[in-house]
């Protein structure tokens, strides 16, 4: 029963977020329709990108969930290697596919946009080499789990690759003001306010809070899942003992 | 003495000492690295440092107002490229990015020839990081208060 009795923790977690579910799927689904609809049919053109601008609604959210999830799964190793925390490291190891997702979104979205804009695909600058360095490191962590049979062990490994990678997350964010760079600076978060026109920030700003919500949907469900297959772990363990 | 403080601390306290050890350590390279970290050089940049000709780099900076000439044959292009400081004389053969315009940012991969004319062979333009409806553009510079171009 000890087994049992330290999951009860994830147990709490599990039905609180039973409450949550309807409601981020809700949000999500309206957010980014508003958003999208906003976006593509309401917002201008920019003055100089044109239609090429409306990129910008899938990009910008995609690109700052790649970073904020890689955030979440630092925190969350860090409580789970301290602490010896499960639910921490279940949400850690639940959101990396998702944070891997959200940056090949934006490193395809930056490349569509890149092309006719800047006349490249791609180019090895700081801001888009740190992230492309940022989804290597989606892709090492997600490896390090399957690769130790015990999952304990496994946690601890990626508890230390995703502290040890969260070093890219300022690079990352201020690549663009410490190097020169191809990518421009932030637009949103100045000093001196957004140089984004409020008529093209605001579907921005929905398809920003639709793109959480639907962080918090998948993150929760794949949590779920991940608390249930312990679970069952931990029953089989129980009964191979009893034998 | 580190033996004695609980597992907890203990973890905790290797991870602040690891963190932190990485991040000077990191931050350090980064430092040293500084340079070549730079995507391009800009003209002031480049007039401190002796460059080889025939060596390629990558220059950045805007391309100077008024500076923009096409020669005859139809492809090859003459501007000059500053950084409101120093500038360099360019010359490109080929398509230009749809962004390529004066007073807009540019990067162009190239070679110094003999003259110190930077011959491209790649550009990029530079967008900035200001989003405008058209509109709103056309009205602020008629307004002369425009800080672009």
């Amino acid at each position: 029963m000890k087994k049992l009795h330290k999951l009860a923790n994830p147990g709490k977690f599990y039905r609180l977020s039973e409450k949550i579910l309807p409601w981020s799927n809700l949000l999500a689904i309206s957010l980014c329709g508003l958003g999208l609809y906003l976006g593509l049919f309401v917002a201008p053109p920019d003055y100089q990108q044109g239609e090429t601008v409306r990129i910008i609604y899938v990009h910008v959210p995609a690109a700052t969930l790649a970073s904020l999830v890689y955030a979440i799964m630092a925190i969350t190793s860090a409580i789970s290697f301290i602490w010896k925390n499960p639910l921490g490291s279940f949400i850690a190891k639940a959101a990396a596919p998702i944070g891997a997702a959200f940056t090949i979104i934006a490193i395809i979205t930056g490349a569509l946009w890149g092309k006719p804009t800047w006349g490249t695909w791609w180019i090895w600058d700081a801001r888009l080499t740190s992230v492309l360095i940022l989804f290597f490191l989606y892709l090492g962590y997600i490896g390090v789990w399957q690769i130790f049979e015990d999952q304990n062990k496994a946690a601890k490994a990626a508890a230390i690759i995703a502290l040890v990678g969260a070093i890219n997350l300022p690079i990352i964010k201020f690549s663009v003001d410490w190097w020169n760079t191809l990518h421009q600076g932030a637009s949103i978060i100045r000093l001196d306010g957004p140089s984004i026109h409020s008529d093209i920030l605001i579907p921005l700003i929905f398809m920003w809070l639709g793109f959480i919500s639907y962080l918090i949907s998948v993150l929760i469900i794949r949590i779920q899942s991940e608390i249930t297959l312990q679970k069952i772990r931990a029953i089989q363990i129980m009964i191979s003992e009893q034998k | 003495m580190l033996r004695n403080l609980k597992p907890k601390r203990r973890r905790l306290l290797f991870l602040l000492s690891g963190i932190f050890i990485l991040g000077i350590s990191l931050g350090l390279a980064l430092l040293a690295l500084n340079e070549q970290v730079d995507l391009f050089l800009t003209p002031t940049s480049l007039s401190k440092k002796t460059i080889e000709v025939n060596k390629r780099f990558k220059l950045g900076g805007l391309v100077k107002k008024n500076s923009i000439r096409r020669l005859e044959d139809g492809i090859t292009t003459l501007f000059i490229i500053t950084d409101n400081n120093m500038s360099i004389a360019a010359e490109f053969k080929g398509v230009l990015p749809n962004l390529f315009r004066e007073g807009q940012g540019v990067v162009a991969e190239g070679k110094l020839n003999p003259q110190k004319i930077f011959i491209a062979s790649k550009i990029f333009a530079k967008h900035d990081e200001n989003y405008l409806p058209p509109e709103i553009a056309d009205a602020i510079k008629k307004e002369g208060q425009w800080k672009g171009e």
